[in-house]
């Protein structure tokens, strides 16, 4: 009930925010904007790997040693990453590809390149992943009427802590002070 | 019935023409020889030429005159720019560019902002700062990010627009950057005595800084505290100076008048996002046309849970605040 209170009261807003304005124009010079269609594939720029990472190949080239598919914890490896993403019930092969580690394979098995890695992320947190191809989560740069950038997941959640990092803000306004008054005379305040 | 009952009423207060050649009715000649007074609706010859002059020099004046931004013919706005640009070409050692870009047909720009994104962590204060040639000293701010108590909801009595800690977002705490709210009945543009103020067709409330005569009425008015005023003649040193101008956007503003945000109208009539919304880190930022069912903010405003500030004022703001989650 509550739910359907609400929707009415969004459709009452929407319609009276398009009221007085007419129909919706749709002209040339107002472009739509491009929202990603489900199943679009789409551009993202490069993943925010570490320096010197990528490809994971030039270690896991899987020729001396054969993956160990053995759930378990790596003490001495990669001491760097510290998993805080449902670490009571997964760890890396169930997104990182064992037998090519520069890729991702999905839970269906797909393997993915990193720079579709929001399909990976999609398969749990699906909700975000359809507010991101509207555009509603996360930032998106460009044109509002047309081109616009996405970011990957991963340029703004650490993928092994994907916690919201806290910032230091920017400084806060000055409280308002009174000026020197001049009495009109000149434009020197 | 109406229509001849209204002709003859014009036919009536008409005075004949064999009186209007004479000047005066012949009763008034009459009356005034015998030393009464004249009735006081008629005019002398002289008064009327007084009268008739006068009015003739205000007609001349009102067309010819200087004219608020939204009156001024195409040509005129045109010669404008040019000044303009050459003066704060001048002024500031740089080329600057002053647009005139109309508003886009079929477009009514409308804002949302995430309040479960927010962190305040006012990096869309400084965007906005360098891209809209805000005054720096004395320092003048068209977003105000205010800290509210999350026990306590949206409260203005108690949101606090100074916080400082080491970082955001604070326990217990969330935070709501307010600006213009380019509202559809926005109170500002109607008490404005002179007429500085005016909401473009695409929905931006501009202001016209060589008409506002800075009685602040408009700050009075608006209940959201996004117009401010220059007590000061406003600072910008040349090397942070934003050169891309519009004519009612970010062009410098002299000491005196009242400024406000504009939805970046120099980027958004240019296609681009305003510079708070490329900025914010967080994502909460989101801008578009609200006549295009496929825009962001159409996406929002049906799937996401939405508010407005102070709905009860009726004002009909076209910023809106959501629940991303």
């Amino acid at each position: 009930m509550k739910a359907m209170l609400f929707s009415i009261g969004v459709c009452a807003l929407t319609a009276a925010a398009l009221h007085g304005h007419g129909q919706p124009a749709r002209l040339a010079t107002a472009a739509t904007s491009q929202a990603a269609r489900p199943g679009e594939r789409v551009e993202v720029p490069p993943p925010p790997f570490s320096d010197g990472i990528f490809p994971c190949t030039f270690c896991h080239d899987n020729k001396d040693l054969k993956p160990n598919l053995t759930r378990r914890t790596f003490p001495d490896d990669h001491s760097e990453i510290v998993l805080k993403h449902d670490e009571q019930n997964r760890w890396c092969l169930d997104c990182h590809d064992a037998q090519n580690r520069d890729v991702l394979h999905l839970a269906s098995g797909e393997k993915i390149p990193f720079d579709e890695a929001y399909r990976l992320c999609g398969q749990c947190h699906g909700e975000k992943y359809r507010d991101w191809r509207a555009g509603v989560h996360g930032r998106r740069t460009g044109q509002w009427n047309g081109q616009k950038s996405y970011l990957l997941c991963v340029h703004c959640h650490s993928p092994h802590q994907p916690h919201f990092k806290p910032m230091t803000p920017k400084p806060a306004p000055l409280p308002p002070t009174r000026p020197k008054p001049n009495f009109g005379l000149g434009d020197k305040r | 019935m109406t229509k001849q009952w209204m002709s003859e009423r014009a036919n009536a207060s008409e005075p004949a023409p064999a009186e209007r050649s004479a000047g005066a009715p012949a009763s008034e000649r009459a009356g005034r020889r015998a030393g009464t007074k004249p009735p006081a609706s008629s005019l002398s010859r002289r008064e009327f030429g007084s009268v008739a002059a006068a009015a003739a020099a205000g007609f001349l004046l009102t067309a010819c005159g200087p004219r608020r931004l939204h009156d001024i013919s195409k040509d005129r706005l045109r010669q404008a720019i040019k000044t303009w640009e050459r003066e704060y070409t001048e002024k500031f050692g740089k080329a600057v560019t002053v647009s005139d870009a109309p508003p886009i047909p079929g477009v009514l720009f409308a804002y949302a902002l995430d309040l479960s994104r927010c962190n305040g962590n006012r990096a869309c204060v400084e965007a906005c700062v360098a891209e809209n040639n805000q005054s720096r000293d004395p320092q003048v701010q068209w977003i105000r990010v205010l800290s509210m108590d999350k026990d306590k909801g949206i409260d203005f009595s108690d949101a606090d627009p100074y916080y400082a800690p080491q970082q955001v977002p604070e326990p217990g705490r969330f935070y709501v950057p307010t600006a213009c709210q380019h509202c559809r009945n926005a109170p500002c543009t109607k008490v404005c005595p002179v007429g500085a103020t005016w909401t473009e067709p695409d929905g931006i409330v501009v202001i016209d800084y060589d008409w506002c005569i800075g009685c602040r009425c408009c700050m009075a008015a608006c209940p959201y505290g996004a117009r401010h005023f220059n007590w000061a003649t406003p600072s910008l040193p040349s090397d942070q100076v934003n050169t891309s101008m519009h004519y009612l956007g970010n062009r410098p503003r002299p000491r005196g008048v009242v400024e406000k945000c504009t939805w970046c109208i120099q980027r958004t009539r240019a296609g681009r996002y305003p510079a708070c919304v490329e900025v914010c880190p967080t994502g909460a930022r989101k801008f578009g046309n609200l006549l295009d069912p496929e825009s962001e903010i159409r996406y929002i405003l049906e799937n996401k849970r939405v508010l407005l500030l102070k709905p009860e004022l009726n004002t009909m703001p076209k910023f809106f605040y959501f629940y991303g989650t």
